[in-house]
């Protein structure tokens, strides 16, 4: 039997097409209460799925990532993606929650404590997907540093990949303090001796004493070391800087492959690098992205999109591959994209709730008559879901 | 001649935080970490209709003689995180966080509050903190960057920014026609810009407004100028609870301030947290209400307590012996680190010569003293005379109601709500019912009208 496959789904307001919210189906209206999301997360859970991701930013969306707009025609307004899943934890059982955090504007030790109480009010459920921000708009909002603005038609230049390198850098040391912290106590810290009076053995809380050029962290975390150990450290990545990132500091990677070989290729550099990161013999996952127009006809998800398209008034185009058709369709798509070395899938429905139904209730199906696809939730955690150990804890000594 | 009618009692539940007042080593202790301790809390108090839950909160784990403080519960969750958790397996409860406007910033602040009250329909609060030490700014990107006496100045600049931010969205603009493709109504929703000498911050805020429009705004200090600032910029005022004359003058004292910000007594609460002991008589209860003293204050406990206020070593000395002879070190506190009861005691050798008196007096050993004069529990006695005796603090105004804290994580809620609020419901003072469903509502302070200011004063 093949080895099965993971998948995920990635949230994002009324879906990832931009005419998303003027489908019969969308619930536009709904996007700023919790009821929305709820019913979106269990739909996912009921197809088994591994995780889903919500995308978040410390800015409105706008059509062009590096500037603002001021459309009135999408949608804009979002909630803050860690809380929208603690408020969805207590009401799911079985699938991932991986919130988006940004960590160019935000302190490591909140974050750290707030990803290790979704662990808790999850039962070891959560993770995080990394982001940079590089908008001067949302720099503007915190007013604490300096942007070095760029667009796409500097980005290749050399200042512009200093600075990325730099801001990527800084994601890795905010992952390697988020990870400390968890860390900084000990499983066993809470000891309730009666006799001496003393509720933690302090020997096993931990300084984490970590220095930068960004900032430094004492620690040790207010928040004890959450269920999973280590909760899900996921990024998406397009180029060797960010997956050095996956490389270096994730247990997944999401990247955006136009086909197989590059999808090999994008495989084979993320494991070069694990490798010079010292870390070739850990689970480093590489789920590959696509947004996802699904119809039981080809040609009906097809004249979707166009129907979709013209509402927008532009031609969908995505940093992921776009894929239009049936669901046995994407399933030989996978099939052959795992073939390529990916160890799974992040979808990003282009409507909602039509592609997140095709995906738990066409989909998953047909990878399951494949017999790539579990058919229960076998895990109680998210870290045992993607096939990773509970990890030691790195300052323990015994 | 009319009666004053009589006043409606809030109350709200604490969660056992991480000083001694918390007892774990009763067998009867849960964990004050995993979920379900705070589902537990949450959901009794929402079965005896209280106003709120209330979380505190601390940004460094506390120290004594430079290690970490073992001897109290160690170890909280992130507030904005549990309480989005808690909006799911509660209904009607207020949601109150405690935030500090120190060590975060106003956009991710505002727009964290906006989010826990979409996420809750209405039902966030704010207990804004303030603090300054280079001890806790360890732990945060820019260290300890506050003068003390700054403190109170970026807290009353942060909270009008984040309320400045909470308003630029008047409530009107989403329309998310799919007819005409309008989502937005204004192509400007959420710009905001703010400099002073704290903020210089510009742009478009993300969030949408809230149901409440902004979070109910709670100050926690006792201080001349939290007094002020409460006035000012609350909602609601939390403090200590000493006597019902003390309590009387603070509430006259506090409410007395609300005039020069053109606001009325009844927009601002004072809500003093209160702890309880009850049993089926007043004679049981005190006898109860003694044996939780003694857990709450080992041996262990009663030694360091003395070192915060004498400033120096003491562990040669035995609990269970005389009050130490040599004098309290003056200066800075070296010893407690991270908790604000080093700074209680303001004249430590006057003090210690205080204590010394009375435990020769007494004839008290080291615990026994400081069992006898730290915090003893504000409420002892019978359902009955709690019941009567909260009723009375309230309606002599003394207070507009308690946040109460149980000693016991998480089931210590349970008997208050079994047997004392049937008998405050029968007394016409507290709700049978929820009737509205934000935390405003419950406060009974007026909505904010879709399109109005949220700012400060009301």
């Amino acid at each position: 039997m093949p080895e099965p496959l993971h998948l995920a789904v990635a949230l994002d307001g009324a879906g990832w097409h931009p005419a998303a919210w003027r489908e019969p189906d969308a619930r536009p209206a709904d996007l700023f209460t919790a009821g929305y999301w709820v019913d979106l997360v269990r739909e996912a859970e009921r197809g088994l799925l591994d995780l889903v991701t919500l995308e978040d930013a410390l800015s409105l969306q706008s059509d062009d990532p590096w500037t603002p707009d001021e459309r009135t025609d999408r949608v804009r307004g979002r909630l803050d993606a860690v809380q929208v899943a603690a408020r969805v934890a207590p009401l799911t059982r079985g699938i991932g929650l991986v919130p988006t955090a940004v960590v160019t504007h935000t302190e490591p030790f909140h974050l750290s404590k707030a990803l290790a109480t979704l662990d808790y009010v999850s039962t070891g459920r959560a993770g995080v997907r990394v982001k940079v921000s590089s908008s001067a708009a949302e720099y503007a909002h915190f007013g604490r540093r300096e942007a070095v603005a760029f667009d796409r038609s500097s980005y290749d230049s050399p200042e512009v990949q200093r600075v990325v390198r730099e801001l990527f850098d800084e994601a890795a040391d905010w992952v390697e303090v988020v990870r400390r912290l968890w860390d900084s106590w000990e499983d066993d810290a809470e000891i309730r001796d009666v006799a001496t009076g003393r509720f933690v053995d302090r020997e096993k809380l931990h300084y984490v004493d970590f220095t930068g050029p960004h900032f430094s962290v004492r620690g040790p975390s207010i928040t004890p070391r959450p269920p999973q150990g280590q909760p899900i450290v996921t990024a998406l990545a397009h180029a060797t800087v960010p997956y050095d990132l996956v490389a270096r500091s994730a247990d997944l990677g999401f990247v955006t492959p136009r086909d197989a070989a590059d999808a090999a290729a994008i495989v084979g550099e993320i494991r070069g690098l694990q490798q010079q990161a010292g870390r070739a013999e850990e689970t480093v996952h590489v789920f590959g992205d696509l947004v996802v127009v699904l119809d039981d006809d080809p040609a009906a998800a097809a004249a979707r999109l166009r129907r979709l398209d013209d509402v927008a008034g532009s031609e969908y185009s995505s940093d992921a591959r776009v894929f239009t058709g049936s669901a046995v369709q994407l399933a030989d798509l996978l099939e052959e994209w795992t073939a390529a070395g990916l160890t799974g899938f992040r979808l990003r429905p282009a409507t909602l709730p039509h592609d997140l139904l095709q995906v738990t209730g066409r989909l998953v199906p047909e990878l399951q008559r494949r017999g790539l696809f579990r058919t229960e939730y076998e895990a109680t955690t998210l870290r045992e879901q993607l096939g990773l150990p509970r990890p030691a804890n790195r300052y323990a000594t015994v | 001649m009319t009666e004053k009618p009589r006043k409606q009692i809030h109350l709200a539940a604490h969660f056992p935080g991480v000083n001694n007042t918390t007892v774990w080593s009763d067998p009867a202790a849960g964990s004050h970490i995993e979920f379900s301790s705070f589902v537990h809390l949450a959901q009794t108090a929402e079965r005896g209709k209280f106003d709120f839950f209330f979380l505190a909160e601390g940004l460094r784990l506390r120290e004594h003689k430079g290690r970490i403080h073992d001897l109290d519960v160690v170890g909280r969750p992130d507030t904005f995180t549990v309480l989005a958790a808690l909006a799911a397996v509660t209904d009607r409860l207020g949601l109150t966080g405690t935030i500090n406007s120190t060590f975060n910033e106003p956009y991710d602040v505002a727009r964290q509050f906006a989010t826990l009250d979409h996420l809750s329909a209405g039902r966030a609060a704010w207990n804004v903190v303030t603090s300054w030490d280079a001890f806790t700014g360890e732990n945060f990107r820019r260290g300890g960057f506050l003068a003390q006496d700054q403190r109170y100045d970026r807290a009353r600049t942060f909270l009008a920014t984040a309320q400045e931010l909470a308003a630029s969205w008047r409530g009107d603009e989403i329309v998310a026609d799919k007819e005409s493709g309008v989502f937005l109504r204004d192509a400007a929703a959420g710009r905001f810009a703010h400099s002073d000498a704290h903020f210089d911050i510009s742009g478009r805020f993300d969030v949408p407004r809230s149901p409440q429009g902004r979070p109910v705004v709670f100050q926690a200090g006792d201080s001349d100028e939290g007094r002020e600032f409460a006035a000012s910029a609350a909602d609601a005022i939390f403090t200590g609870h000493g006597t019902k004359e003390a309590g009387q003058a603070f509430y006259a004292d506090v409410k007395g301030r609300l005039a020069k910000y053109g606001r009325r007594p009844e927009e601002l609460l004072v809500l003093p947290a209160a702890t309880f002991v009850l049993g089926d008589t007043d004679a049981e209860a005190a006898e109860l209400a003694h044996t939780v003293r003694l857990q709450q204050v080992s041996g262990a406990t009663a030694l360091q307590w003395l070192e915060q206020v004498w400033n120096r070593d003491l562990s040669a000395y035995d609990p269970d012996g005389p009050l130490p002879d040599v004098d309290p070190v003056v200066g800075e506190p070296s010893v407690a680190k991270g908790r604000a009861s080093a700074r209680m005691y303001k004249d430590p050798v006057g003090t210690a010569n205080e204590w010394r008196s009375l435990a020769e007096a007494k004839k008290l050993s080291i615990r026994e003293l400081v069992v006898e004069v730290t915090s003893r529990q504000t409420f002892v006695g019978s359902a009955a005379t709690v019941a009567a005796t909260i009723d009375d603090l309230v309606q002599s105004d003394a207070s507009d109601g308690f946040i109460l804290v149980p000693h016991i994580t998480p089931t210590g809620l349970d008997p208050f709500v079994d047997q004392v609020v049937p008998l405050l419901q029968e007394r016409g003072v507290f709700r049978t019912e929820y009737e509205g469903t934000t935390l405003r509502d419950h406060l009974g302070l007026a909505p904010l009208p879709s399109g109005a200011p949220v700012g400060a004063a009301r």
